[in-house]
């Protein structure tokens, strides 16, 4: 199967866009990637063994975390595993902003 | 740096003018030659965040695995996002910081006073990891002409420099 490597990982996946892997759950495709590729380890998870909370999976079109075996649902060789952060923010909270200067 | 295309600024700057008084968002496309991020296209996504749009956004991340796809297919990668700040400067919040992730990506705002788009300025996320990321202030160039060699072929003249 493929797992698809996000724009900012692909430093730490010898520059690929994409990591061909053997495995037979989502849970086995992500350990090959971080065996392969140690340095994504600390980017995907937190020090203690957790995916990052900002870190979604998708298998193929599903949210992994919705799948009924989440990350122990197994794979086929024709899957797709999609890494993709999350984006969000807003001008929420501006007022506790780091920002040097206003423009308006 | 960051480069974009006369025509694709203009898009981005118009997004958030529709969207106001909520928060627009979107995708940058392109690809990074020389710590440059050459954007060749702007995809226009949904604001999930239906329960405050005014101040908050967020993409789906079906659409961005969407998204991601289909500029693999043609050969480009994200390379940043976008998104408006109504009625408020067009700078970084905790919010934006707290929640952007993409590590060497850009991210641009752009301020929409009383639903005109005013300032738009871009910001580089850098850092090693979650844990020491920071924005810094980003260059933004406007040229006539990106697409061509946001793809990879030859450079285009450039008519403007610095927006601000």
């Amino acid at each position: 199967m493929k797992i698809i490597i996000p724009t900012p990982l692909r430093q730490y996946a010898s520059k690929k866009d994409a990591v061909e892997v053997h495995a037979f759950t989502v849970k086995d495709a992500l350990a090959e990637l971080t065996n392969t590729h140690p340095d994504l380890k600390k980017h995907l998870y937190t020090d203690d063994g957790k995916l990052r909370a900002f870190v979604n999976l998708y298998l193929n079109d599903e949210d992994v975390r919705y799948l009924s075996d989440k990350e122990n649902t197994r794979v086929k060789e024709s899957d797709h595993l999609s890494i993709i952060p999350s984006i969000a923010g807003g001008k929420a909270d501006f007022a506790k902003s780091q920002n040097r200067k206003i423009e308006f | 740096m960051l480069k974009i295309s006369q025509s694709e600024y203009d898009a981005i700057r118009q997004h958030g003018e529709e969207t106001y008084p909520h928060e627009c968002c979107g995708v940058l496309l392109g690809r990074t030659d020389d710590h440059v991020r050459l954007v060749s296209r702007s995809v226009r996504c949904g604001n999930t965040r239906s329960d405050s749009p005014h101040n908050r956004y967020h993409i789906a991340p079906q659409e961005l695995v969407r998204i991601q796809s289909q500029a693999r297919a043609a050969g480009v990668e994200i390379v940043g996002f976008y998104h408006s700040h109504p009625d408020h400067p067009a700078r970084w919040s905790q919010t934006d910081l707290e929640e952007a992730h993409w590590i060497g990506c850009s991210y641009i705002i752009t301020s929409v006073e009383r639903g005109q788009a005013k300032i738009t300025n871009s910001f580089l996320l850098v850092g090693e990891r979650e844990e020491d990321k920071r924005f810094e202030d980003e260059a933004v160039s406007v040229a006539a002409e990106v697409a061509r060699f946001a793809n990879g072929s030859s450079r285009q003249a450039e008519s403007s420099n610095n927006i601000d």
